[in-house]
């Protein structure tokens, strides 16, 4: 964001002459709107990717129709279907808390991107508590999620949401304390301070530090599968089982909020991941060939496509072996790995 | 407790197992035949469209009654003594004249049992498949040439009345 | 059966005749405290077609596309069944020839039903992976049987006295290159789906059938199997020249849970696969010569009679009860279901099971509503 002020005042000569408060405000705006689309670009192309990888995995084809070459024109298709929708409401739902569930989810899911840092230069806003702000911002879409299952006044969405609740809840300790284990290391909650003690080639990166920020990043990732109710975890969307879970009533463009606020918060944890784990935008060498955002996105890209190989790989967890996989698994692993953590850096 | 490292070892390994064989598949050959560009022949053996050569056809009614849905229905008159005599491809000669020769497809359940009794192998199975109509009264093929001569008579069978034309 | 009263927090919950996991139109009604079933009550009738009532309408013959559309999966097994009941009552020895047919589509059919099981329980419990690679071989079992009669799903191949249809050249070619290409794609799938610790963690404690009442509900097939009975007909009495096959009888062992388990009844159809394609090695190997159609009497016309044929279809003892009274129609045909039997076994399965357990149980039962409601 003040790279974007220093450009605007540097090049735009009547820039000056506006008001202090709209000299800060114009690229508050402009950042969060190049990270929204950006994000919303991504989003976009993250379906089409999950329906051609999924088909390989499949040894079939996927979209090949739309747009010439494989269908990559079929999110839009799709969007533009989705935007001609016929509204429905059912009679007995609750309307207002009806319409507010996509927005939460929606905000949740994209609000967050503000804190990630593309590249050295580039974050929308370097909060000095940046982790803790994505790590607090996801977590409104819980109320969304469990808003929409009450107010369908369906039983399969209300299932949903119940178990929606349950899971997302309970796995955000265990991703909260992995998140810790890198945190002792650097000592600040700003995203770019945590990017920066990871300068200097691939040794650096807190994945290859010490073998406990090691594990702590197989242990975000499975918390993180689960924040996002993905397969294995994706039971409050159970598809075989509860038809659709907590989305069951939802259709048009209000589903088109869940389906994208989905993949949203599939390339968040990503980032996420790779911010605190895989060393951001600096490179695998010492001195860095390629621009730090390209890196970053091959990065967030590779964990996303991880992400989509074990969606298609797995079975999914029953309810109660999710809760227990959570508290009784994955909980002590980040209790021993946070104790670990704190002892290596006193040294 | 060591049942419980063993099951979280468990875990990783068969995750781990199960995705290499999907990474497996991702990397190989599609199987897919994308249809409208791409279409396979069928096998000479297929049961697909019905066919009746109705010139062959000497009126016998065995494929009428070998039909488990009774879907063919079939009116015949005999030919008068004074009339040429006529013959099927294969020699046979026709003794009768088929006015009326309908199969409704919409019907059939593709099982084949009428064309093995035709003694002049006149009704067959085609390898024909992309035959679907716009409305439900195309599904009945009418195959027969002649007109009767005499008015029809009343059918009392039920089962094998002649169609509302 | 209605559902008494409910206090408390119990809610009827209704999994309907449209749900993408009953494998087919079934209302499963549940009565839940939470996630936990009290009851299940299967609904069943909304695919019934009269089968029986069609059957004394028409000659023999004609039976037999009906008999294909009961269990449209595994139709080869369904006229197979009805042939040999009719042949018993009529007295007729068909050729070997024709009997060592009849074993290799009822085999090759048997692979294909077990892999439409499997693949849609994996479904089921939440991959959807499998199923695509299991129907890939499916479509390949489909077309070697589009090749042979002409027809993918129903078939009309087995007739009284013989089979409608010679193999044509090249069969037995193409056919042990669908079985060697068929061997390493089993154990693929044992290494994506059978022991994935996931599901066997979802399969392996649920769904209990225990012996004593699976035989009071008549189970057969590989549901009794799973649970540890030794018992199977092309074994125990052997019809159509299976008694001539090297092969062993799948059972379940219990090995990651109870016995009789949802991954013991699932196992067991992955093991009859593979003892599937032993027998077919042995058909293939020693197909004998001979006329197919030489026995198929002109007239169908059994003299007054009674009798039950039953042969082990993949979903466990098809039965045919044929009443004939000397006419070329049969009087009375009466099929004995194994679905129907095991289903209502569901509620004795199903106690203190979770709404997604009852999933995982109904999928390895592996039933197809076309059977249940004829």
């Amino acid at each position: 964001m003040d790279a974007i002020f220093v450009w605007l005042s540097g090049n735009i000569a009547a820039y000056a002459r506006l008001p202090e408060s709209l000299q800060r405000l114009i690229p508050m705006v402009l950042a969060c709107l190049i990270c929204l689309t950006a994000a919303l670009l991504f989003v976009l192309m993250a379906t089409w990717g999950e329906r051609k990888i999924a088909a390989h995995m499949q040894d079939r084809l996927g979209p090949m129709r739309v747009g010439g070459w494989h269908g990559w024109a079929q999110p839009l298709a799709d969007g533009v279907k989705l935007l001609l929708k016929e509204d429905i409401i059912p009679a007995e739902a609750d309307r207002f808390l009806f319409r507010m569930a996509p927005v939460l989810v929606f905000v949740g899911g994209f609000a967050a991107f503000a804190v990630i840092p593309f590249t050295s230069s580039f974050i929308a806003a370097d909060l000095n508590i940046g982790i803790l702000y994505a790590v607090a911002i996801t977590a409104l879409g819980v109320v969304g999620i469990i808003m929409a299952g009450w107010s369908s006044n369906n039983k399969y969405a209300l299932y949903g949401g119940m178990r929606a609740a349950a899971q997302i809840v309970s796995y955000e300790i265990p991703s909260v304390l992995a998140i810790l284990t890198v945190i002792i290391h650097v000592g600040s909650l700003s995203m770019q301070e945590i990017v920066l003690a990871q300068q200097g080639g691939v040794w650096n990166w807190f994945l290859f530090r010490n073998p406990f920020t090691f594990l702590a990043f197989f242990v975000y990732f499975l918390a993180s599968l689960a924040e996002v109710n993905r397969t294995p975890f994706d039971i409050p969307e159970a598809e075989s089982e509860l038809v659709a879970g907590y989305h069951t009533e939802y259709s048009g463009m209000r589903f088109a909020f869940f389906y994208l606020a989905e993949y949203a918060n599939m390339l968040l944890v990503s980032c996420i991941a790779t911010t605190l784990f895989l060393g951001g935008w600096s490179g695998f060498l010492s001195q860095p060939l390629l621009p730090g955002a390209f890196l970053f996105l091959i990065k967030a890209m590779f964990l996303v496509f991880v992400q989509m190989w074990l969606r298609w790989t797995l079975p999914r967890l029953r309810v109660d072996q999710l809760l227990h996989m959570c508290w009784k698994v994955l909980l002590p692993i980040a209790f021993v790995l946070v104790m670990g953590s704190g002892i290596l850096a006193l040294k | 407790m060591g049942r419980y490292f063993k099951d979280i070892f468990d875990s990783v390994w068969t995750i781990l197992l199960g995705m290499k064989v999907t990474i497996k598949h991702f990397m190989g050959r599609n199987k897919t035949l994308q249809y409208p560009n791409e279409r396979w022949t069928l096998p000479e053996r297929s049961r697909m469209r019905l066919f009746n050569k109705i010139e062959d056809c000497i009126g016998c009614g065995q494929c009428v009654r070998a039909c488990p849905v009774d879907c063919i229905y079939m009116t015949t008159e005999k030919r008068g003594k004074d009339e040429l005599p006529i013959y099927a491809s294969d020699g046979t000669p026709i003794k009768l004249r088929v006015t009326q020769f309908d199969i409704d497809m919409s019907l059939c359940c593709y099982c084949n049992l009428c064309t093995y009794p035709c003694p002049t192998h006149c009704l067959l199975m085609t390898q024909e498949y992309e035959f679907a109509v716009y409305s439900k009264q195309e599904f009945l093929y009418r195959f027969a040439k002649d007109k009767p001569l005499a008015p029809p008579k009343p059918v009392h069978h039920a089962s094998h009345a002649a169609p509302v034309q | 059966m209605q559902v008494e009263a409910y206090v408390g927090e119990e809610m009827v919950l209704n999994m309907g005749p449209q749900h993408p996991s009953t494998h087919g139109v079934l209302r499963l009604e549940l009565e839940t405290d939470g996630e936990i079933v009290k009851k299940v009550i299967p609904h069943i009738g909304y695919l019934h077609r009269c089968f029986e009532k069609h059957a004394e309408n028409v000659d023999y013959p004609g039976v037999v596309p009906y008999t294909d559309r009961m269990d449209y999966v595994a139709s080869m097994n369904n006229s197979f069944g009805y042939a040999l009941a009719v042949e018993k009552l009529m007295k007729i020895e068909v050729n070997e020839r024709v009997k060592t047919l009849r074993v290799i589509m009822a085999e090759l059919n048997r692979i294909a039903s077990h892999l439409l099981a499997v693949a849609t329980y994996g479904m089921d419990i939440g991959t959807f992976t499998p199923f695509l690679h299991c129907f890939i071989e499916r479509e390949k079992v489909l077309d070697l049987f589009e090749w042979t009669c002409g027809a993918r799903l129903l078939y009309n191949y087995n007739w009284v006295g013989g089979v409608s249809h010679d193999i044509p050249d090249g069969f037995v070619e193409k056919a042990k290159q669908f079985l060697r290409e068929f061997e390493p794609v089993l154990k693929e799938l044992n290494e994506l789906l059978s022991y994935n610790k996931i599901f066997i963690n979802r399969t392996a404690a649920v769904g209990i059938l225990a012996v004593d009442v699976a035989l009071s509900y008549n189970v057969t097939g590989p549901n009794l199997r799973g649970s540890g009975v030794k018992w199977d007909l092309r074994k125990d009495e052997p019809y159509s020249g299976y008694e001539k096959y090297d092969f062993d009888v799948a059972v379940g062992d219990g090995r990651f849970g109870p016995l009789g388990s949802c991954w013991d009844r699932y196992f067991v159809r992955v093991w009859e696969m593979a003892e599937s394609l032993k027998i077919l090695h042995q058909a293939l190997d020693h197909l004998p010569e001979g006329d197919v159609q030489e026995k198929i009497p002109k007239k169908v016309r059994p003299q007054k009679g009674e009798c039950y044929g039953r042969s082990e279809a993949p979903r466990g003892e098809l039965g045919y009860y044929i009443v004939s009274d000397g006419t070329g129609n049969p009087y009375r045909i009466k099929v004995k279901s194994p679905c129907f039997t095991v289903l209502s076994a569901l509620p004795a399965m199903a106690k203190g099971a979770l709404i997604a357990d009852i999933i995982a149980i109904l999928g390895s039962i592996d039933i197809v509503l076309g059977e249940i409601d004829r």
